[in-house]
């Protein structure tokens, strides 16, 4: 029950997801970081199967990383959004990767953008996007409440809104979400959203 | 002799393997290069052999990081430099992917010398044509480190040393005039030695500095000059006050 889901907004793109690693009926733990910081612009938020995951998104950033020690100068979004796909539509017929992306960037003189990735390599720039059965919910409120140019307190509202949704209708909703943004200063947790902390052991 | 030099794989008569010490050569011939480590700084300078006028001298990087807190200066045969950069960056990156951990200086020093030495080993091949300065802050203990490799693949650390033209020179004056130094001090200390044999002047030298905070951070000409400057100052004081005493008595 992963819920990833990102939009754009004036001058910053904002990717959310939820935060639990789960393993068929158990939850692992309520706090796993989903959003990755590819690079000092660029956020990448994945669902799908852990290993997979973990894997294939810190592969996407040593590579991205390497690129700018080699040429001196970052990938733009488009270009680390093209690079992704290819390497999932590669593996797709041999050894297919499990993982649905939203890449987030900024690039100067571009702004901010947001792109779709799915797990059989499909890509879309888009100005909205979810994955996993939050989407069902996230996309459809988004789709009621967005504007472009939304400034950040808008954005923040509406990620609110679609996390009150999720967690008010899906049946096994996820408790606690990470927001992180992206804009002209940088990539950067901005909030989390958590109805459950993991608690330590109470005193008898 | 004319016979043992051919192929890489055989060793001469006297035990020489005589295509590595033509790679030494080699080095010899390559511009100046000097490391110098300071407690919290680390400082690598090149001499700028003088750019033709019509080159866009930035695209003549001669001073090259390797990660963020990794760099890596050489002297000798700069198109193998360039294979040997990318393999050292592809490691960087690929040791962080397995282990998630930086490398430290000591293991990509260990890497690249390690690629030199198979390149002495295997047929058909020839050796890399260059010498490096390694220099680096190693991830978890702080600790500021300097190498030097040779086509040999050999490999040590020093707190500094010079490669390439004229090196012996500034080994010497680096020998006489060592001592623990900090930030700016380092610095001088680096340029001072590159000095020694290089034209004096901010376009002659290519300097880049290292610390655990900021990484690796090139000197804008008017730095290097400013810094020349006080130098020169600092020289021209000690001559004078050398010469003053003996007039008095």
């Amino acid at each position: 029950m992963e819920c990833v889901f990102g939009l754009v907004g004036d001058g910053f793109a904002l990717v959310a997801a939820d935060t639990s690693a789960v393993h068929s009926i158990l939850v692992h733990k309520s706090n796993e970081d989903k959003v990755m910081i590819l690079d000092s612009h660029k956020l990448l938020g994945a669902s799908g199967e852990a290993g997979d995951r973990v894997q294939f998104t810190e592969y996407i950033q040593k590579n991205v990383h390497l690129y700018e020690f080699r040429n001196g100068i970052p990938l733009t979004t488009a270009a680390t959004a093209n690079f992704t796909r290819g390497e999932l539509a590669l593996a797709l017929r041999k050894n297919p990767y499990s993982v649905n992306i939203l890449l987030a960037g900024y690039d100067k003189n571009i702004g901010p953008s947001l792109y779709y990735i799915d797990y059989i390599a499909t890509l879309h720039k888009v100005d909205k996007g979810a994955f996993g059965y939050g989407s069902y919910f996230s996309l459809s409120m988004m789709d009621r409440h967005y504007k472009s140019g939304m400034s950040l307190e808008e954005a923040i509202d509406l990620v609110d809104k679609c996390i009150i949704e999720i967690r008010s209708r899906l049946v096994v909703a996820p408790p606690n979400f990470v927001i992180k943004i992206v804009d002209k200063d940088g990539a950067r947790e901005y909030a989390w959203r958590e109805s459950i902390k993991d608690a330590g052991v109470s005193a008898a | 002799m004319a016979r043992y030099d051919r192929a890489i794989t055989v060793f001469s008569p006297d035990g020489h393997l005589f295509q590595v010490e033509y790679a030494l050569e080699a080095v010899r011939k390559g511009n100046a290069a000097v490391g110098v480590r300071g407690t919290d700084t680390i400082v690598l300078g090149v001499e700028k052999k003088s750019t033709p006028k019509l080159q866009d001298s930035r695209s003549v990087r001669k001073i090259v990081s390797l990660d963020t807190h990794i760099a890596l200066a050489c002297a000798g045969l700069k198109a193998d430099a360039r294979v040997l950069i990318n393999r050292a960056r592809i490691e960087c990156q690929s040791h962080r992917l397995t282990v998630e951990d930086p490398v430290t200086v000591e293991y990509i020093t260990r890497y690249i010398a390690g690629l030199q030495q198979k390149y002495t080993q295997s047929g058909g091949v020839r050796p890399f044509g260059l010498s490096t300065l390694i220099v680096g802050f190693d991830p978890d203990t702080g600790v500021p480190a300097l190498y030097q490799t040779d086509p040999s693949g050999t490999f040590s650390a020093w707190k500094a040393n010079a490669t390439g033209r004229n090196s012996n020179s500034m080994r010497e004056f680096l020998e006489k005039n060592y001592k623990e130094t900090s930030g700016q001090e380092t610095v001088k200390l680096a340029i001072r030695a590159l000095l020694e044999v290089v034209e004096s002047g901010g376009k002659n030298i290519e300097i880049a500095v290292m610390t655990k905070e900021h990484g690796l951070r090139q000197l804008e000409e008017a730095e290097i000059d400013a810094i020349v400057a006080e130098i020169e100052a600092e020289k021209a004081a000690a001559e004078a006050a050398k010469k003053a005493p003996s007039r008095d008595t």
